[in-house]
């Protein structure tokens, strides 16, 4: 039977790292993601892990440590947010192409400047092309979910590769709600044994990791690499209904919400998807025929199927909690942008809203402006202006 | 046992040859002596900060390095390499490695005064059971011979030319062995392969068998970068250490001891005048830097001295 709990989206992280007792934890406080290396140093005080958790003088310490201990063989994880994602940039790329799976829980957080502690998505956006895979979670439920998927995912030998688990800053990671957590057991058989191929640690077989790979070589490495994480689908589907059988809980590549006869859909990742769940739940109960679609993978951007599922609305908004400075939208407009068009879907119309940054509360009559505005471009057929920004003074 | 270098020597060679680092470098003889000093039945990982050494032992798809091997980047080798030795004590823990092995961190002067003094001293602070071993040659030599915080004052470097107004870098070495036996961990020390590599091999011994963490600082000359005769490697660090500007000592639990104190202490200009590096400070006129290089040294000796309960 599964354990019913309140927690926050912290403490549903810490417990699920818990229950996968990795042989490392390397992290360094920052808020709002500090707790989770609080709750474990407790977990490892307490003696209920066989964890050595090494409380690094920075984040990029805590990165490079991950990396020394996944290279040896043992499974390594840390957890951070914002700067303190930003301070590891350069070790996320080489923790990528050195194909280790570590797992890095990343509560989402403005990256300064200008300093601000709470939630956009511009930390894990900006590390979009590390090389990571991204899982993005509404709730702490899903945070908890994803975190005990994400070793099978990253080590699967088709894939290889390291994974990011996503929430929200305060909003979800400090909000206390109901979860079902899974016995410790089910979890361990779940996650399994980490037993890589090549490790430091094998002296029978020592191995040399991080060469210096010149033109001969580095590209067909970099190859490698991008297939890995072109299987990294396949993988995460299969680990999903793995888990789904296990729990009764269905995740995918992102999440459809009312969406079979809606004539416009927002596209929203994390806890905002939840506020428009309630919105969509109030105009579906006016007769408007609207929905969401949620994201939970970026990493790999799940081409075919955005674009297959997006080809059936007559007009779609993107909303990104993060900007690309680039004065043409925001990373998940530009990319679900680019699978249409390359998809050979032109029916939709595509807007974008830049929503919350720094943290700007998003309400309900803010999302309520984005369906009214699409029920318009789906009457009209007309778009006025593609590049929106919400909920701001100007 | 006695030293003895010949049977030293006879050990199996755990950093082997065809590494591409250059004739006269001091970086691979201190590498070695240092790998001997491993009992062949523990098994090593090790660790290298980009740098030199790095790029020159382990290029796609060779390696020089019989024992395994870690590169992640700059300054990050003392992390890099604390996360292994972390993984190790969990894993045996859990009973799934068996034997021992040890763990060592080479990094540059770079990779260790300077960009990676940071993750070098959380390191050593945590106290993990590894060696951190500085192979100082003064300069950022791979990217082209740039001044690091460990070049001598004066010394005509790339981004501290000796130039018409400036007479190469302006400022004094940090003493980075000071600042490590400040971290009050079990073995400090600082060493140079002279004579038959005794200092050398039994400091390396101390600090891979003491339990806890180490740090030990090397000399390793660079002919590109200090501009000296290829041959005189073993030369030039005599010459440090007979005029003290490198002096042999450790720091065992925060006692000081001296492990070689010349009988006729050389005057510094003689380690300085075979380095094209310090040309221009042999100019007429230019006498007062010699001599204030002298007194930098012999300062920095009289305290060490005071330190370790011998006065001058
Ligand atoms: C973050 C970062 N900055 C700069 C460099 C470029 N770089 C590589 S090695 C090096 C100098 C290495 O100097 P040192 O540590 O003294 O080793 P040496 O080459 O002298 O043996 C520099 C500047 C880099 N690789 N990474
Ligand atoms: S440049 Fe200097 S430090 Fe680098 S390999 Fe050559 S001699 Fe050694
Ligand atoms: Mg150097």
């Amino acid at each position: 039977m599964a354990i019913r709990e309140r927690m926050s989206g912290n403490e549903a992280m810490a417990v699920a790292m818990k229950q996968i007792n990795p042989d490392v934890v390397a992290a360094f406080p920052i808020t709002p993601s500090t707790e989770v290396p609080q709750y474990f140093s407790q977990f490892v005080a307490d003696g209920v892990v066989d964890t050595e958790f090494v409380a690094v003088e920075s984040e990029h310490s805590a990165m490079s440590a991950c990396v020394g201990a996944q290279a040896a063989g043992g499974r390594a994880m840390t957890a951070t947010s914002a700067n303190g994602l930003a301070l590891m940039w350069e070790v996320l790329y080489i923790a990528a192409c050195s194909r280790l799976p570590i797992v890095l829980a990343c509560v989402n957080r403005t990256l300064s400047g200008p300093l601000n502690i709470h939630n956009d998505h511009s930390d894990s956006m900006g590390a979009r092309d590390s090389g990571w895979i991204q899982l993005y979670a509404e709730n702490n439920q899903e945070a908890y979910d994803n975190l005990l998927m994400a070793n099978r995912i990253g080590e699967h030998p088709d894939v290889m590769l390291p994974v990011m688990v996503c929430q929200d800053g305060f909003i979800t990671s400090h909000k206390i709600e109901n979860i079902e957590l899974l016995e410790d057991d089910k979890v361990k058989a779940f996650v399994g044994e980490y037993n890589p191929k090549y490790k430091l640690l094998d002296k029978n077989n020592p191995i040399s990791v991080g060469p210096l790979d010149l033109q001969a070589h580095c590209f067909e490495h970099k190859r490698q690499q991008a297939q890995a994480m072109m299987n990294a689908k396949k993988v995460i589907l299969e680990v999903s209904e793995e888990f789904y059988k296990l729990t009764g809980r269905k995740y995918g590549l992102f999440e459809e919400y009312k969406t079979d006869d809606a004539d416009v859909v927002a596209v929203i990742l994390n806890s905002t998807a939840g506020t428009a769940k309630y919105v969509v739940d109030q105009y579906r109960a006016q007769g408007k025929k609207v929905g969401l679609i949620k994201p939970r993978v970026f990493r790999p951007f799940p081409v075919d199927e955005i674009a297959a599922a997006l080809s059936r609305f007559k007009a779609v908004a993107v909303m990104d909690k993060a900007d690309s400075f680039n004065a043409a939208g925001g990373p998940l407009f530009t990319e679900i942008t680019s699978a249409m068009f390359a998809k050979g879907v032109f029916g939709p119309k595509v807007i974008n809203y830049i929503y919350g940054l720094g943290g700007r509360d998003v309400k309900c009559s803010d999302i309520e402006v984005v369906y009214d505005k699409l029920l318009d471009i789906a009457c009209t057929g007309k778009v006025d202006s593609v590049y929106n920004y919400l909920g701001v003074r100007e | 046992m006695a030293y003895n270098l010949k049977e030293v020597a006879k050990k199996p060679e755990r950093f082997t040859g065809g590494h591409r680092m250059c004739a006269g470098c001091g970086a691979p003889v201190v590498v070695r002596q240092i790998l001997r000093a491993l009992k062949p039945e523990d098994h090593a990982v090790i660790g290298a900060a980009t740098g030199c050494l790095e790029v020159s032992s382990y290029l796609y798809p060779y390696t020089a390095w019989k024992d395994s091997f870690i590169h992640n980047a700059f300054e990050n080798v003392g992390a890099s390499v604390s996360g292994a030795e972390a993984a190790y004590v969990a894993m045996k823990r859990k009973g799934k490695i068996q034997g021992e092995t040890k763990f060592i961190a080479f990094g540059g002067d770079g990779g260790t005064y300077d960009i990676g003094f940071q993750a070098l001293s959380g390191a050593m602070e945590r106290g993990h059971d590894m060696v951190y071993v500085c192979y100082d040659n003064g300069a950022y030599m791979n990217t082209g011979i740039q001044r690091s915080s460990a070049t001598p004052k004066y010394a005509d470097t790339t981004t501290s030319p000796a130039g018409k107004k400036i007479p190469g870098k302006m400022q004094v070495r940090k003493d980075l062995t000071e600042v490590m036996a400040s971290h009050h961990i079990p073995y400090v020390c600082q060493t140079a392969a002279v004579g038959n590599m005794k200092d050398l091999y039994e400091k390396a011994e101390k600090a891979i068998y003491t339990k806890g963490a180490a740090f030990m600082n090397v000399l390793a000359p660079c002919p590109r970068g200090w501009q000296y005769n290829t041959p005189d490697l073993m030369e030039l660090n005599k010459l440090a250490v007979e005029t003290c500007f490198w002096p042999l000592y450790e720091v065992i639990d925060g006692k000081y001891i001296i492990n070689y104190k010349p009988k006729n202490k050389l005057p510094v200009k003689d380690f300085l005048k075979v380095q094209g590096r310090f040309k221009h400070i042999f100019k007429a006129g230019n006498e007062f830097m010699i001599e204030e290089i002298q007194a930098e040294v012999d300062k920095r000796w009289e305290a060490l001295l005071k330190l370790a309960g011998e006065e001058a």
